[in-house]
C-alpha cells in the first residue's frame, strides 16, 4: 500500500505534531533568548547529568523487567476484582510528587511500617536513601505504566495466535518464545524510553530518596539556575540537554520497535490455554500488588483523618481540578489521535517524537517560556487555567501516544484496504472504524490523562492566582501553612477524584480487558 | 473491456508483466503458482499497488490514476471483508452509501440483497455470530449493491469446505449472470477456474499471460502450468 | 481552546473588578496569599483605607518571586514587591529595578536596618524542632557528635535550605565545612522546599527538622500541642528578615508608597505572628499572641549583611556540595 492512497490524513497530525513541538521548543527558544548570557556547564552539571543518566537508566529498566512478570500473570489469571486491581495498581503514578513521597516513606522510610516490623525482630531500620531509593521510588511510580503498556499489548496478541501455539503443544516457555518474546521486542523499547524520559525530570523524588546533593538531577540543576543564579542562559541549555537524551533514547526506541502490527484476528475473546504455575503467577500479582498499594494505603490512612478537616476551599480547588483535567483530557485527544493516525498511515512514525518531547521538557522551561510568550499578548495569571490544561495535556500526550498509536496502525491495517475499496471518505473512516475499534484505548488514554492532569501540578504554581488553585496547588499550600493534616485529606480526596476520572473513562475498556 | 496496457509492477526483487485485454461481462480466472504474482495483480488493477509503467484502461478510460474507491470495481480480499464492530446491515449499506445513511428505499435494497444471498433476519448480527459461509455471503450481499462493473475475488472463499465454496462460487455465477459484472478471481484450485470461470490467465515467469479458454488451457497446459499442477 | 478561554473567563474572577478605583499590584510568594496565608486579611484591611484595590500576585517562593521580577524587567505589572530576604537583596539591587522610599519605622528586629529601598515586614530565626520532651543538642558540634537524625532542605531550591547554609558560614566561617562533614551523617535526607521537610518529620522520619523558632508557636496556638519545641544553639541563631520593595517603574507610586507605610503599620503587623508564624518586624501596640512568649529566644542572633552573604553564598554552597556529596 506504500505510495498509495490512505484511509485517514496524515495532516491533521502533523499539524498537531508540530504545534506541540514548536509549544516545547518554542518555550525553550523563548527562555534562550531572553537570556542575558550564554550560559555553559560546569563540572556540577556533568556530574548532576551522570547522575540523572544512571537512575533514569536502572528506573527504566527495573520498572520494565519486574512489569514483565506482572503483566503476564495478569494477561492470563482471571480473577474476581481483577480490573479493580488494574485499575488500583495506576493509582501512584498520578499522585502529586509530594503526596507519593511521604506514602512511600511511610513504608519504606526510617520510621516506615516495615522498618517498625524490623524492629519488632531486633533489627536496624532501612536504608532507603540513596540510589537504591531513587530508583525504589521510580518504579514505584513507573512499574503501574509499564505494567499497563505491556499487559495491553499482550492482550492485542489475536487469541488465533494463542490457540495455534496450545494446538501445538507449546508449554509456557515455548509459547513465550513463540509468541510473546516477538511481542515484548515490539513494545519494550518504547517503554524503557517513555520510562527513561520521565526519569530524567525526576527533581524532588531523586532528591528526597537519594538522601541529599549526591542526588542532583539535570531539573534540579535548572531549578537552581532560574531562581538560584537566575541563569536562563543555562537554563535554556540544561533542558535543551534533556530533550535531547530523550530524542536520542526514542530513536532508539523507534529503531528497535519496528515491528509488525500481530495481524488480523476476530474479535474473540482472548483465552490462554498454557496453565503456567498459578503460584509463579500468584506471587508476582501479590509482589507487586503490596507493593504498590501499601504507599497507597499509607495516603488513604493519613487521610482519612484530615478528610473532615478540609476547608471548603479544598472543594473548590477539587472543582477547578476536575475542570482542567476535562480540557486537558479534550486537549490531548485532540493532539494525540490525529497524531496516532498520521503515524498509523507508515509514513510519520518521526511524530512519535514529538509527542514524547512532553515528557523530558522541564515543566519550568515550558511555564517560563509560556510566561514569556504570553505576556506582551495578555495577562498570563487570567490565562494560568487554559495554560496548565494544555501543559498537562503535551505532558500526558507520550502516553496516550504509545497507547493509541499500535490501536490506530493495526485499524489501518486490517480495515484500510476495504474502506478504500468501498470509497469511504476519510471522514467516514475516522467515525465509523477508527472511532470504533480504538474505543478502549481511546478510553484508556483519556482516562490516564484525566488522572494524571489531575493529579499533576504543572506550570500553575508559576500563573497561580490567590482566588485560583487547583487540588495539587491547595495541598501544597496546605502544607506550606502547617496544615499537614488537612493536606493529607485533600490527598485523598485527590486519589478518589484521579481514580474515579480514571475509572470512569476507561470503563468502556472493560469489553478490552475482558472481566 | 477492461485493458491492462503495457503494464509492470515492481516490488523490491518482485516484478510482474501484464499486457492483455478482458471483455465486458466474461469471468476469468488467474492462475499460477505461489508467489508469481496473481494477489499483486489483482491489487493493482483494484488500486492497491502503484504501476511501474503502463496503464489501465476500462471501456478506453483510463483507471490507473483512481484512487481504489474511485475505480469501477469491488473487490473481496482473502479475509477482513466486514468491518467486525458493524451488523451485517451495516456492513452491506456502506456499499451503496459508505459515508452516509440510507433512505427507506435504500434500506429495502439492503434487505433485498441480503434475501437474495439467503440470510434474510440476519441483519442484525454482528460478523463474529456468523458461520464463514454467512460472513461470505454478507461480504456479497455488499458486492451485490455496490453495482460496480468489475469484481476481483482474491480468493475469499479459500477457507470453506469444497461443498461450501462450490455453492459461494455458484452464487457468485448467479449474480454476474444477473449484472453482466465482469469478473476476475484468483484461484489455486483447477476446479474453481472450470466451474465458474470461461477465461483463465496465468501469472508465471514474471508474466500474465492474455487470458485462454479456461478448457483449452488445462486440456493442453504450457509447461509452466503442467509444473504447477503436477 | 476558545472554550479553555472561556472556562478561564468563568473561573478567574479577579479581572473584572474595580475598573474604577486605581490598583496596586503586590507580588509576594504563594504561601502569603494562601487562604491561610496573611493575604486574605491584608487586602481587606488595605482596601479598607486605601480606596484602592490590592491584587495579591502569589509566585512560588521568595527566590522564584525575584527571578519572576527580572523575567518581566522594566515593565513588570508590580507596584511592589513583598516576600524577599536579606540574602537576596544585593542580588535585587543589581537589577536596578526597585525604588527607594521614605518608610521608617520602631523596627522590633535584634539588627540595626538602614536600607532605604527594602523595609522589613517580619523577621525570624532559623531553628531545628523537635519534639518538645527529647534532649536537645546545644550547637551544631553537638548535633554533629549526637545519633540525632535530622532533615533539611536544599540551599539550591529553598529558602531556609540557604539559611541554614548561611548560618553554619556564618557561625563558623572557615570551619563549616568541618562542620558540615560532621552532620553528613545525621542528615537523614535533603528536600526539595520546606513543605516536603516538615511533613517528613511529623511522620517521625527524622528526629529534628529544619524550620523557624517560631514553628511551636503554630502547633501551640492554633492546635493547641506544646509537644513541638525549637532547639537552642548557643552559637546563635541565624536571622531571616523579610522584606519588600516599590518597584521604580511602577504607575502607582503614590499607592504603593502608602501600602508600605501601611505595611509597617499596627492593622498589618498585627496579622503576621499568626498568619505567617513570624515575628513583626514593628511590635504593634497589642503586643505578640499569646504563645509566642513560650518560644526560645536565641542569646546570638546571626546575619550576614546583603552584600557578606551574595559574597559567602557560592563558596558556602560549593562547601556544603563537597561536604554532603562523598
Amino acid at each position: 500500500m506504500a505510495g498509495r492512497a490512505q484511509p485517514v490524513s496524515p495532516w491533521p497530525g502533523v499539524g498537531a505534531a508540530a504545534l506541540v513541538a514548536a509549544l516545547i521548543l518554542g518555550t525553550l527558544a523563548a527562555v534562550a533568548l531572553r537570556a542575558d548570557a550564554a550560559g555553559g556547564f560546569g563540572r556540577a552539571d556533568w556530574v548532576a547529568l551522570r547522575f540523572t543518566l544512571v537512575q533514569a537508566v536502572l528506573s527504566a529498566v527495573f520498572s520494565a523487567a519486574l512489569a514483565i512478570p506482572v503483566a503476564r500473570a495478569l494477561a492470563r489469571r482471571r480473577f474476581p476484582g481483577r480490573r479493580a486491581l488494574i485499575a488500583l495498581l495506576g493509582a501512584p503514578f498520578i499522585l502529586p510528587v509530594i503526596v507519593a513521597i511521604l506514602g512511600l516513606l511511610q513504608v519504606f522510610g526510617r520510621a516506615g511500617w516495615i522498618s517498625d516490623m524490623m524492629g519488632l525482630f531486633g533489627l536496624p531500620p532501612l536504608r532507603i536513601y540513596g540510589l537504591h531509593g531513587v530508583v525504589l521510588a521510580h518504579v514505584f511510580f513507573n512499574l503501574p505504566l509499564a505494567t499497563r503498556l505491556i499487559l495491553q499489548a499482550w492482550q492485542e496478541i489475536p487469541a488465533e495466535r494463542f490457540r495455534l501455539a496450545a494446538q501445538l503443544g507449546c508449554d509456557g516457555i515455548a509459547m513465550f518464545r513463540l509468541i510473546e518474546l516477538p511481542m515484548l521486542k515490539c513494545i519494550l523499547p518504547g517503554v524503557l524510553a517513555v520510562i527513561f524520559a520521565i526519569c530524567l525530570t525526576s527533581f524532588a523524588v531523586a532528591l528526597t530518596l537519594g538522601g541529599g546533593p549526591r542526588a542532583t538531577t539535570i531539573e534540579l540543576a535548572i531549578y537552581q539556575a532560574f531562581t538560584y543564579d537566575f541563569d536562563l542562559g543555562r537554563a535554556a541549555l540544561l533542558s535543551a540537554l534533556q530533550l535531547a537524551l530523550t530524542v536520542v533514547a526514542a530513536l532508539a526506541a523507534l529503531k528497535f520497535s519496528r515491528g509488525d502490527g500481530f495481524g488480523a484476528g476476530l474479535d474473540r475473546a482472548i483465552r490462554r490455554w498454557d496453565g503456567g504455575a498459578p503460584a509463579l503467577d500468584l506471587f508476582w500479582i501479590g509482589a507487586a500488588a503490596a507493593f504498590l498499594l501499601l504507599p497507597l494505603a499509607a495516603v488513604v490512612i493519613s487521610g482519612l483523618a484530615g478528610l473532615f478537616e478540609m476547608p471548603a476551599l479544598v472543594f473548590r480547588a477539587a472543582l477547578t481540578s476536575v475542570l482542567v483535567a476535562t480540557a486537558s483530557t479534550a486537549v490531548l485527544l485532540l493532539l494525540a489521535l490525529p497524531m496516532a493516525m498520521a503515524v498509523a498511515t507508515g509514513r510519520y512514525g518521526v511524530l512519535e517524537l514529538s509527542g514524547i518531547l512532553g515528557l523530558a521538557a522541564s515543566p519550568l522551561v515550558i511555564g517560563t517560556g509560556l510566561f514569556i510568550l504570553i505576556r506582551p499578548i495578555a495577562n498570563p495569571t487570567a490565562l494560568a487555567l487554559p495554560v496548565t490544561a494544555l501543559v498537562n495535556a503535551v505532558m500526558a500526550l507520550p502516553f496516550a501516544l504509545r497507547i493509541l498509536v499500535p490501536a490506530a496502525r493495526d485499524v489501518v491495517a486490517r480495515h484500510g484496504r476495504l474502506a478504500l475499496s468501498l470509497d469511504m471518505s476519510k471522514r467516514t473512516f475516522f467515525t465509523r472504524v477508527l472511532l470504533p475499534r480504538m474505543r478502549p484505548q481511546i478510553r484508556f488514554a483519556a482516562g490516564l490523562s484525566a488522572a494524571l492532569s489531575m493529579g499533576d501540578l504543572g506550570v500553575i504554581a508559576l500563573f497561580a492566582d490567590p482566588q485560583i488553585a487547583t487540588l495539587p496547588l491547595q495541598i501544597y499550600r496546605l502544607m506550606g501553612a502547617y496544615q499537614m493534616q488537612a493536606a493529607a485529606g485533600a490527598a485523598l480526596l485527590l486519589l478518589l477524584l484521579s481514580m474515579g476520572a480514571f475509572w470512569l473513562l476507561d470503563r468502556g475498556g472493560r469489553l478490552h480487558a475482558e472481566t | 473491456m477492461l485493458k491492462l496496457d503495457g503494464c509492470l509492477i515492481e516490488n523490491g526483487n518482485f516484478s510482474l508483466r501484464a499486457d492483455f485485454t478482458v471483455e465486458t461481462g466474461s469471468s476469468v480466472a488467474i492462475i499460477g503458482p505461489s508467489g508469481a504474482g496473481k494477489s499483486t495483480l489483482l491489487e493493482a488493477i483494484a488500486g492497491f499497488r502503484d504501476l511501474t509503467q503502463g496503464q489501465i484502461l476500462w471501456n478506453g478510460k483510463r483507471i490507473s490514476d483512481l484512487t481504489p474507491g474511485k475505480r469501477p470495481l469491488a473487490m473481496l480480499f482473502q479475509d477482513g471483508n466486514l468491518f467486525p464492530h458493524l451488523t451485517v446491515e451495516q456492513n452491506i449499506a456502506l456499499g451503496l452509501h459508505p459515508n452516509g445513511r440510507l433512505s427507506t428505499q435504500e434500506q429495502a435494497e439492503v434487505q433485498t440483497a441480503l434475501d437474495r444471498v439467503a440470510l434474510p433476519g440476519l441483519g442484525d448480527r454482528k460478523p463474529a455470530e456468523l458461520s464463514g459461509g454467512q460472513q461470505s455471503r454478507v461480504a456479497l450481499a455488499r458486492v451485490l449493491v455496490q453495482r460496480r462493473q468489475i469484481l476481483l475475488l482474491d480468493e475469499p472463499f479459500a477457507a470453506l469446505g469444497p461443498a461450501l465454496k462450490a455453492e459461494m462460487l455458484d452464487l457468485v455465477a448467479g449474480l454476474l449472470a444477473e449484472t453482466g459484472t465482469t469478473l476476475l478471481m484468483v484461484s489455486h484450485d483447477p476446479q474453481d477456474a472450470r466451474r465458474i470461470a470461461d477465461q483463465t490467465v496465468l501469472v508465471a515467469d514474471e508474466r500474465a499471460h492474455p487470458p485462454a479458454p479456461t478448457s483449452n488451457l488445462f486440456e493442453n497446459p504450457p509447461p509452466s502450468l503442467r509444473n504447477y499442477l503436477g | 481552546m476558545k472554550h479553555l478561554m472561556i472556562a478561564a473567563g468563568l473561573l478567574s474572577a479577579t479581572a473584572a473588578v474595580a475598573a474604577d478605583k486605581p490598583q496596586l499590584t503586590v507580588y509576594t510568594y504563594d504561601s502569603f496569599v494562601s487562604d491561610w496565608g496573611p493575604g486574605p486579611k491584608v487586602e481587606e484591611a488595605f482596601e479598607a483605607v486605601c480606596d484602592c484595590d490590592l491584587n495579591l500576585v502569589g509566585v512560588e517562593d521568595g527566590a522564584a518571586l525575584l527571578s519572576r521580577i527580572r523575567l518581566e524587567g522594566e515593565n513588570s505589572d508590580a507596584d511592589v514587591v513583598l516576600g524577599l530576604d536579606t540574602n537576596l537583596i544585593t542580588a535585587a539591587k543589581e537589577t536596578g529595578l526597585f525604588a527607594p522610599n521614605s518608610v521608617s519605622a520602631e523596627y522590633a528586629l535584634p539588627i540595626e536596618w538602614s536600607d532605604d529601598v527594602f523595609t522589613p515586614y517580619d523577621w525570624g530565626y532559623f531553628a531545628f524542632v523537635q519534639n518538645a520532651e527529647s534532649a536537645a543538642p546545644a550547637n551544631f558540634r553537638e548535633l554533629a557528635d549526637s545519633e540525632t537524625k535530622i532533615i533539611i532542605q536544599d540551599p539550591r531550591s529553598s529558602t531556609p535550605g540557604l539559611g541554614l547554609l548561611l548560618w553554619v558560614k556564618a557561625a563558623y566561617g572557615d570551619e563549616a565545612p568541618e562542620i558540615w562533614a560532621g552532620l553528613a551523617d545525621n542528615i537523614v535526607t535533603v528536600t526539595k522546599g520546606w513543605s516536603e521537610a516538615y511533613g517528613l518529620f511529623l511522620d517521625g522520619e527524622a528526629d529534628m527538622v529544619l524550620s523557624y523558632t517560631t514553628s511551636p508557636a503554630y502547633h501551640l496556638i492554633a492546635e493547641d500541642d506544646a509537644s513541638k519545641a525549637a532547639a537552642a544553639f548557643d552559637e546563635g541563631h541565624y536571622m531571616q528578615v523579610e522584606v519588600a520593595a516599590k518597584l521604580a517603574g511602577t504607575d502607582q507610586p503614590e499607592l504603593a508608597d502608602q501600602f508600605l507605610e501601611f505595611m509597617v503599620s499596627d492593622a498589618f503587623q498585627e496579622i503576621i505572628p499568626t498568619t505567617n508564624w513570624m515575628y513583626p518586624a514593628v511590635t504593634p501596640a497589642s503586643g505578640l499572641p499569646e504563645g509566642f512568649d513560650t518560644l526560645i529566644t536565641p542569646k546570638k542572633s546571626l546575619l550576614f549583611s546583603p552584600e557578606e552573604a551574595a559574597e559567602v553564598r557560592d563558596q558556602a554552597l560549593a562547601e556544603w556540595l563537597g561536604a554532603l556529596s562523598q
